[in-house]
């Protein structure tokens, strides 16, 4: 092909999947070492709330960082489901007549899950934002303007539990996956031994962020962290 | 170089005298008048390619565009040479029957490719190559033919390194070479057991690279049916595009046939399902003279059938014979026991019997012959198909107690995992089962020095001519060969063919067109409204068994004359009573076997009448009223140091011999033996 | 032993498909599957019935030709090719669903034969290395280290059957892409193109039609040949690095 241009591959594609994934990858993180806090009792977990906003002042004005951040997490948002979505629809369209009987023999369940893996987090996004960002929705009706106590009050109503720990499970999941495939998509696998590197820290990845995060629900849920 | 006596062919008198026999097939020939290669220029031998080169006249690379080359065949010798001449500018149009050039059948060599390069400095050059061949190949090649390959073999390596060709390397990075077929030196070339594969993949690249390029318009699962021969001349090809059916017409001023060898005559052969005769007899029935048709090479070490279901025959390295040990059992009794309860006192090691200095090493045909003989005799082992047991034993046992079960895994256990596949035995456990196959044919269509054949603008290479190899073949020189006529021989011989051209234009009105196009559709029309009783394979099957049994390992002439008649009642049936289903416009794989098998009837029967004419034993064929005393292959030099180069004289005509004399400047004949 | 054997039938490309049932009685462990379907089509060719149209050539498992999906596997329930499967690996009244590649990219020629040209597009697009006949240098000028070496060999055993892209559930060609980058990158002769190659192959990829990779892994599980999935890894570099260069 004369006219062929790398930018425009489906590989192409795949970086930018890889490099925002890597961008949620470091975000969920450090979200998820946020979240412990609330281990610590009401005052720290706030001041913690607070300090996100003042974070770089003065160089940054009042909640600049954050900003910086949210713009940041937007536009790899967008690229992500773009890039997804594009090649979901390419994929759909490289094989329109499906076999009678097909096995999966190699792929883990998590792999072939990260399209509705992945549509999952999105909608459960939109509705853990709408509820302790944008609209700062208080299921048991009590105050929304104490980080902590909100966060207590979701999660000792069982079902938001429930809801949460079901999207940290596909959380899990798409960064079990998704983390081999990023450095795979990368180049960074071209031998058995990273190989089987990047599926390890696909696995610690998924354990230690998903396992962090349920950690707070559950312990809300328990009694261990209260009011 | 030539520090080899000079002796021109007289007769050998260490020869028993010729026996007082007539003609074998007096009655089953007319004799032709003797036919001679014109293009080896005379002089010493080692400087007949160069003299060639400069004397072929060239073409001016503003005319090449405008030249046309048909290339069928796109293995080795097919691919190479569409790729170099249309790097050169040319317009070539490949055909190949498979759905990718990269299926071709080379693809399945295992061993190696020979060169001579001499980098183990163990005392190799072009000369001794030029001598192991000639010498392998019974003395019954053409000398100038051989020492050219000889001499361009080391271009072939560095080419297809060039290439990406990933060739075994020694630590240093360099490349590594080993010993083959029994020759003295290290020369063979190979990338593991996959050298045919390594090489078809880098010539099929590079033709590929070509297509890209625009000089070279690939036609996959496209099928020659038909050579156009105008005035003369070979000016191009009918071919059905095997997906629609459609009968096409493709002119040009030149027509190279690569397509490969006729093995599958035989229908069981190591060969590849469609490996077919039908372009090569195509252009025999239409004035190319078939040379040797009878030279076939039957490989001593393949798995045996297992019955009558059996569609092709897979072939295991030689090598297994290093350590192997073969044997069957003494008392016919024995022969449906468990191998391991036979004691050793019931074990004929024939082999070693019979050659106690070779052994298990013998060469292919003595080996193959021998196995025949004994599964004859009703020792063989394993499954009885058609009421005879056609297996020996190849015991590692002795091997695994020598050099432990480590050892022989290192050595050879992929063609072990290959063995355990195929047949669900464990080698390791109980011994293997062989049987020889059909491997490959060194007969072909006659050509000269430059590879043109008996019709003007008709180029043959690769396995489908017959010029290299004599009566034998040693291993790791089919891929030299392929490689050899397609890189560098026929880029040069072809330029001086077509420095004449471009040829006077020609329509598809054209009444030759017309009537080569014209007996296709006829005989596609004839298979499909034939509506008998019998399936194409059926035929293909009962022909396989009359060749095997009568035209196999061992042919007398009372056999051959059976055969003979045999072949022209099935042929005479099979024009009536095929079955073929389907329509002319689709894909239909009978329709395509039907014309491959009328083919082969045609072919078999000139192989028998070849094999009656050779009343001598050499190389791969070996004739029953030949032989020494021990029972070793007898050549007769005096009567048929010649190659036999047959012309069609029409349907129900009796073939023309033509006779090549074999004449020798740089190499002294002799006789073999193994004893 | 016998077998039911479920099978898609479709005259031609143009004409709709559908799964058939036949019994075969009669088969033998020993027979290889293709020979089983030797043996059906000889009885429907009696019966007077058009024979499964399949692909096949050398049958020993090295030319590519065949490929069916066997009961939802590419080449079947073995880690080979389809022409070097053997009966014994089903069962007495086993049912054995057999249908062509599917991809986009590999139209149905008819019943269980498949186009699959897009793989010699994909490799005119630059997978090979440009060196005319004659040309090439003595060949111990340019010495290979011998892992390369063996590496390039490794991955170059691609048969080009196409049972990545039907094992594939995005049905991508990724893994014969890569196998070819690799093999001529791991070679010195390789570099010069190594930039023009990735990119020319991935455009004809996805100019075909065939989707992208997701990185699960299918295609390398049913690989014949068992080339691994680095060569993937191998030629998601290959493309970063044209892009670096402005590819």
């Amino acid at each position: 092909m004369r006219d062929a241009r790398a930018s425009r591959s489906t590989i192409t594609l795949k970086l930018l999947m890889a490099a925002s994934g890597l961008l949620f990858i470091l975000f969920v993180l450090l979200h998820m070492y946020g979240n412990l806090k609330a281990f610590s009792g009401h005052d720290a977990y706030n001041e913690y709330a607070e300090h996100l906003r003042t974070l770089g002042e003065p160089m940054l004005p009042f909640e600049g960082f954050l900003w910086i951040q949210r713009t940041t997490l937007v536009v790899a948002l967008v690229v992500h489901v773009y890039a997804a979505a594009t090649l979901w629809r390419r994929a759909r369209g490289a094989r329109t007549q499906r076999y009678v009987m097909k096995k999966n023999l190699a792929s883990s369940f998590s792999s072939r899950w990260m399209r509705w893996g992945g549509l999952t987090i999105l909608l459960f996004l939109i509705w853990h934002l709408v509820q302790f960002s944008f609209g700062k929705v208080n299921v048991a009706g009590g105050e929304t303007n104490d980080p902590y106590n909100l966060l207590v009050d979701t999660f000792e109503t069982w079902w938001m539990t429930l809801i949460y720990l079901a999207a940290m499970f596909a959380l899990g999941m798409h960064l079990h996956h998704g983390t081999w495939s990023a450095a795979q998509t990368l180049g960074l696998t071209n031998n058995v031994r990273a190989r089987r590197n990047a599926k390890s820290l696909g696995w610690i990845l998924a354990v230690v962020i998903a396992g962090g995060f349920s950690l707070v629900p559950i312990c809300v849920l328990a009694g261990v962290i209260t009011k | 170089m030539t520090d080899m006596p000079d002796t021109t062919l007289t007769g050998d008198p260490s020869h028993d005298a010729p026996a007082d026999h007539g003609d074998d097939a007096a009655g089953y020939y007319t004799p032709g008048d003797p036919i001679r290669d014109t293009k080896a220029p005379e002089g010493p031998i080692d400087e007949r390619w160069q003299t060639r080169k400069f004397e072929a006249r060239l073409v001016n690379p503003a005319n090449r565009r405008k030249l046309d080359i048909i290339i069928v065949g796109t293995g080795l010798a097919g691919a190479s040479a569409a790729a170099t001449l249309g790097e050169a500018g040319y317009n070539v149009k490949s055909f190949c029957y498979q759905d990718s050039p990269r299926r071709a059948h080379s693809i399945a060599a295992q061993g190696g490719i020979n060169a001579a390069k001499n980098y183990k400095e163990d005392g190799d050059s072009a000369h001794r190559l030029f001598y192991d061949t000639v010498k392998g190949g019974d003395y019954r090649s053409r000398e100038s033919n051989v020492y050219r390959l000889a001499e361009v073999s080391t271009n072939i390596i560095d080419q297809c390194v060039a290439q990406g060709v990933p060739f075994a390397r020694e630590y240093g990075g360099l490349l590594d070479n080993r010993s083959f077929g029994g020759v003295q030196v290290s020369r063979t070339f190979y990338a593991r057991g996959q050298t045919g594969q390594q090489l078809l993949i880098g010539a099929y690249q590079a033709m590929e690279r070509q297509v890209a390029a625009g000089t070279v318009e690939q036609f996959t699962r496209h099928e020659m049916l038909e050579l156009i021969v105008v005035d003369g001349k070979a000016r191009g090809i009918i071919a059905r595009d095997m997906v629609t059916g459609e009968i096409q017409t493709h002119l040009a001023d030149v027509v190279v046939l690569a397509s490969g060898g006729y093995g599958n005559v035989f229908f069981l052969s190591t060969n590849a399902m469609g490996s077919n005769v039908t372009a090569a007899w195509r252009a025999h029935r239409k004035g190319a003279y078939m040379a040797n048709p009878c030279y076939t090479q039957i490989h001593p070490t393949c798995i045996p059938v297992t019955g009558s279901h059996q569609s092709k025959l897979t072939l295991m390295s030689e090598s297994l014979r290093n350590d192997g040990r073969i044997w069957v059992p003494k008392k016919k009794s024995d022969c449906e026991k468990d191998p391991r309860e036979i004691p050793e006192e019931d074990r004929d090691y024939y082999l070693e019997r019979i050659y106690p200095s070779f052994g298990n090493l013998v060469p292919r045909d003595i080996a193959s012959r021998a196995a025949k003989n004994v599964c004859d005799e009703g020792r063989g082992v394993g499954p009885e198909v058609d009421g005879v047991r056609r297996g020996v034993y190849l015991d590692f046992s002795s091997a695994i107690e020598r050099l432990g079960r480590d050892g022989i895994e290192e050595k050879y256990d992929n063609l072990f995992d290959m063995y355990a596949r195929i047949t669900g035995e464990n080698p390791y456990e109980t011994p293997m089962r062989i049987y020889p196959a059909v491997h490959y044919v060194m007969g072909g269509l006659w050509v000269d020095y430059d590879l043109q054949s008996t019709i003007p603008g008709l180029f043959v290479t690769g396995e489908a001519n017959f010029s290299d190899h004599g009566a034998n073949r040693l291993g790791a020189s089919a891929l030299m060969q392929g490689l050899a006529d397609g890189y560098f021989v026929l880029p040069h011989t072809i330029r001086d063919y077509l420095a004449d051209g471009p040829f006077e234009k020609i329509q598809e009105s054209h009444p030759a067109v017309v009537e080569a196009r014209q007996a296709v559709e006829e005989r596609v029309t004839h298979f499909l409204s034939t509506n008998g009783t019998r399936s194409v394979d059926s035929y293909h099957r009962e022909l396989g068994n009359i060749m095997w049994e009568y035209c196999g390992m061992e042919r007398t002439e009372d056999g051959l004359k059976k055969a003979i008649d045999l072949i022209r009642t099935l042929k005479d049936d099979f024009w009536r009573n095929v079955k073929v289903l389907g329509t002319a416009d689709s894909l239909n794989q009978s329709l395509e076997k039907a014309g491959r098998v009328a083919d082969f009837m045609e072919l078999g029967e000139l192989m028998c009448i070849d094999a009656l004419n050779r009343r001598e034993s050499c190389g791969g064929h070996f004739r029953g009223e030949s032989q020494t005393e021990d029972g070793e292959a007898l050549r007769h030099d005096d009567q048929f140091a010649y190659v036999a180069a047959w012309e069609f004289a029409g349907d129900g005509e009796l073939p023309v011999l033509h006779k090549e004399d074999l004449v020798y400047t740089a190499i002294e004949m002799k006789q073999r033996s193994y004893k | 032993m016998k077998v039911t054997l479920k099978i898609w039938r479709q005259p031609d490309a143009a004409s709709k498909g559908a799964m058939h049932t036949y019994e075969l009685d009669g088969v033998s462990s020993d027979m290889s599957f293709l020979e089983m379907l030797d043996v059906l089509n000889e009885d429907l060719i009696a019966k007077g019935e058009d024979p499964v149209a399949f692909d096949s050539d050398c049958r020993e498992g090295i030319c590519g030709m065949c490929g069916l999906m066997i009961n939802g596997q590419a080449h079947g329930p073995e880690v080979t090719t389809t022409c070097q499967l053997h009966m014994r690996s089903f069962k007495d009244g086993d049912e054995i669903v057999i249908e062509p590649w599917r991809s986009d990219a590999f139209p149905v020629i008819k019943d269980l034969v498949v186009d699959r040209s897009a793989f010699d597009r994909i490799i005119q697009a630059g997978g090979y290395i440009s060196v005319n006949t004659g040309s090439a240098p003595e060949a111990h000028s340019v010495p290979v280290p011998r892992d390369d070496a063996i590496r390039a060999f490794n991955v170059a055993t691609c048969i080009g059957c196409g049972a990545c892209v039907a094992a594939c559930p995005n049905g991508s060609a990724s893994l014969f892409m890569g196998a070819k980058i690799t093999h001529l990158g791991e070679l010195p002769q390789g570099q010069p193109e190594r930039d023009t190659r990735v990119v020319g192959m991935v455009a004809q990829h996805d100019a075909e039609g065939f989707g992208g990779c997701t990185n699960i892994g299918e295609c390398t599980a049913a690989c014949p040949k068992e080339i691994p999935l680095d060569v993937i890894s191998r030629l998601n570099w290959d493309l970063h690095a044209a892009l670096r260069h402005g590819r």
